[in-house]
């Protein structure tokens, strides 16, 4: 018979002689149905279990990939053909996949926006927040680790420019990238460390990273769309929060209505656009990759294209790009210090002032177009004349959108200590 | 309300779509198995010899409408086996001596270029004394190609001052009937670059059919659970 936390036995039985031995039940009760989540929650509040439902997909899809792939240089290309034409399911296993890494950004990035409106990295929850970025890291590791297995050209020319940028660090550059390749260029050896990163190292850090990430959100308890916490209020007697009500069963349920209508769309992409307009697959990847051959436009996949077009507008100092690939590094790790930058007497965005929602507003907006033109060559509207020295207007552009990326995160203390804020309610509302 | 939510999401994605230099669209219909059984006799016959289909099984065929016994006795000329990949004899070594390039695998040339690059290319073919070949193309500037359909097409010249190409020399087909040949042609390239795609159309709907039904349960049970939360 195995006893829970209050020393009352709880489970008889088989289940009892588990929990004796491990703990079942107290584990399916604090995190599903007694932990408690406040009651308000909206529509921003989907993306954290279809992140899981995603991370979860692209692993048993990957798995069944890997039993047909060849991670070898003469092979790969072929190998993804074989699947895409003579695997049982094989198209649709690997279009679940290449749809799956570009909606994991999509909801990971809905989901981060959702930490911004609502102030969900603030006190006390700073630690989620920082295992948070750590996810987003690693995804993007994992992301860029991927996309060279199918060995197209974008494959190869991305993975190139990507590992070139370690080249331009001062000093230990050139050796850096050499040893991050294997080789003096892309080749069969790198191919090779990047499917092992891919399936199994970044993989295992992911699935414990998103670990703890739950396990620290269950410690403090969620945030919601009130910013307010709902274990200042709890129910005398039972001690349970009064605006919150068990994980399971409703936020299960709510959840699977969100699911359902998230692989809707998924599945509308997946069976009729999985190109997506050549921004989920690009079509020059259909290209085996040849190393002989760089093709005239290289562009990264779209989410990565937001730091690309940082790195683009940074000119050169001293000759040297380091600076751009610093700026490129800061724009995506910068989000970690949000929790000690944000000064606000609030969290949500419901009582936040005018301030605050302008400099949101901004910074969406330069993520929006530096997005964007990392997409497209930097002469796509032309040039200024020569009074501003016949500079590429979208280079000026990348530029002016670069500076308020930047300032939304360096103002931020001054902004959200001086916003006029508005009063916060005790409990959440409706 | 959430759905049209998520959709605005993708919007951004949407607007994006890149244009491309080629302006007309290639008039190619998947589901006419008649233009794609044509496509293939020609893509067999006249440029399987150069260009191979590595990824590419001719039993694939069956998937336009085709039996196995058709396709043995038609498209199958070397003692090919109906299971094997369309593959060239031509050594690539040579290839690049006769060419100054090896000509490219077709398997998904539709998906690296696109159907309508495949059909302004394969119309876009002029004289020009001045390339090895005596061969130019409008799509592809200098290329290695020469212009195998030359007898069907006849011969174009490309009139610099108007920059259109003009027939001088008519060929065994009309233009009307040469473009349709050539888009014929283009609709089996299409098809072959991914054989799956059409079945997995097809497919989509019912996962949707499946989808929308089990989104009415889920909104019920989530309704249901819910009525007590105040």
């Amino acid at each position: 018979m195995a006893k829970d936390k209050t020393g009352v036995s709880e489970t008889k039985g088989l289940m009892g002689w588990v929990d004796a031995r491990l703990p079942v039940t107290s584990t399916i009760k604090a995190h599903l149905t007694e932990y408690y989540a406040p009651k308000n929650f909206n529509f921003w509040y989907f993306f954290g279990s279809l992140a899981l439902l995603i991370l979860v997909m692209q692993i048993v899809t990957g798995i069944f990939l890997t039993m047909h792939y060849k991670p070898d240089a003469q092979l790969a290309f072929a190998s993804v053909e074989y699947i895409m034409r003579d695997v049982f399911g094989g198209n649709i296993i690997r279009y679940m996949h290449s749809t799956g890494a570009s909606m994991f950004f999509v909801v990971i990035y809905l989901h981060m926006f959702r930490g911004l409106i609502y102030g969900s990295y603030r006190n006390p929850r700073e630690l989620i927040w920082l295992f948070g970025v750590g996810i987003f890291l690693v995804l993007m590791g994992e992301a860029f680790f991927g996309y060279l297995l199918p060995w197209g050209q974008m494959s190869y020319w991305g993975a190139q420019v990507i590992v070139n940028l370690f080249a331009t660090v001062p000093f230990i550059g050139p050796d850096l990238s050499e040893w991050l390749r294997g080789d003096y260029l892309i080749s069969d050896a790198t191919l090779n460390r990047f499917f092992a990163f891919h399936v199994i190292a970044l993989p295992f850090v992911l699935a414990g990273l998103v670990v703890v990430h739950l396990v620290a959100l269950h410690e403090v308890g969620s945030n919601n769309p009130d910013g307010v916490e709902i274990k200042a209020h709890k129910d005398k007697k039972t001690g349970i929060p009064l605006d919150g009500i068990p994980f399971h069963p409703y936020y299960t349920v709510k959840d699977l209505v969100g699911v359902v209508v998230f692989l809707m769309v998924f599945a509308s992409i997946l069976f009729f656009a999985p190109e997506m307009g050549g921004y989920f697959l690009e079509a020059n990847n259909f290209v085996p990759a040849d190393p002989l051959k760089t093709p005239a436009h290289i562009a990264p996949v779209w989410y990565f294209t937001p730091y690309y077009s940082i790195l683009r507008a940074v000119p050169p100092i001293f000759n040297s790009q380091f600076p751009g690939v610093a700026a490129m590094g800061l724009s995506v790790m910068i989000f970690a210090l949000l929790p000690w930058l944000d000064k606000g007497k609030v969290k949500s965005i419901r009582y936040r002032g005018a301030l605050y929602k302008k400099w949101l507003a901004a910074f969406v907006i330069s993520f929006l177009i530096l997005g964007y033109l990392g997409t497209v060559p930097s002469n796509v509207w032309g040039q200024f004349g020569s009074w501003l020295g016949g500079a590429d207007r979208a280079t000026v552009v990348a530029r002016i959108f670069t500076v308020v990326y930047f300032a939304f995160f360096v103002l931020m203390p001054w902004y959200t200590a001086k916003d006029k804020t508005k009063p916060v309610p005790e409990r959440v509302t409706k | 309300m959430k759905k049209l939510l998520t959709l605005l999401a993708f919007l951004p994605l949407v607007a994006l779509a890149s244009e491309s230099a080629i302006t007309e669209k290639a008039p190619i219909d998947p589901s006419d198995q008649a233009s794609l059984q044509r496509g293939a006799h020609t893509f067999v016959n006249y440029c399987l010899n150069c260009h191979s289909a590595k990824y590419m099984r001719y039993n694939r065929l069956m998937d336009i409408g085709l039996t196995e016994k058709q396709i043995k006795d038609n498209l199958l000329f070397a003692g090919e086996k109906v299971g094997d990949t369309m593959q060239v004899t031509m050594d690539p070594a040579e290839a690049k001596k006769w060419f100054g390039v090896t000509p490219p695998d077709l398997s998904v040339e539709v998906r690296a270029r696109g159907a309508d690059w495949v059909y302004a290319y394969m119309r876009g073919f002029y004289r020009d004394d001045t390339t090895p070949t005596g061969w130019n193309n409008v799509v592809y500037a200098k290329v290695a190609m020469p212009h195998v359909l030359y007898e069907l097409q006849g011969e174009q010249v490309l009139n610099h001052e108007t920059h259109q190409l003009e027939l001088v020399k008519s060929g065994k087909l009309n233009p009307a009937e040469y473009s349709a040949f050539v888009a014929d042609l283009t609709n089996y390239l299409a098809f072959m670059s991914e054989p799956g795609k059409q079945s997995r159309k097809h497919m989509g709907w019912w996962v949707l059919l499946f989808l929308g039904v089990l989104l009415v349960l889920a909104k019920k049970l989530k309704t249901e659970y819910w009525k007590d939360i105040k």
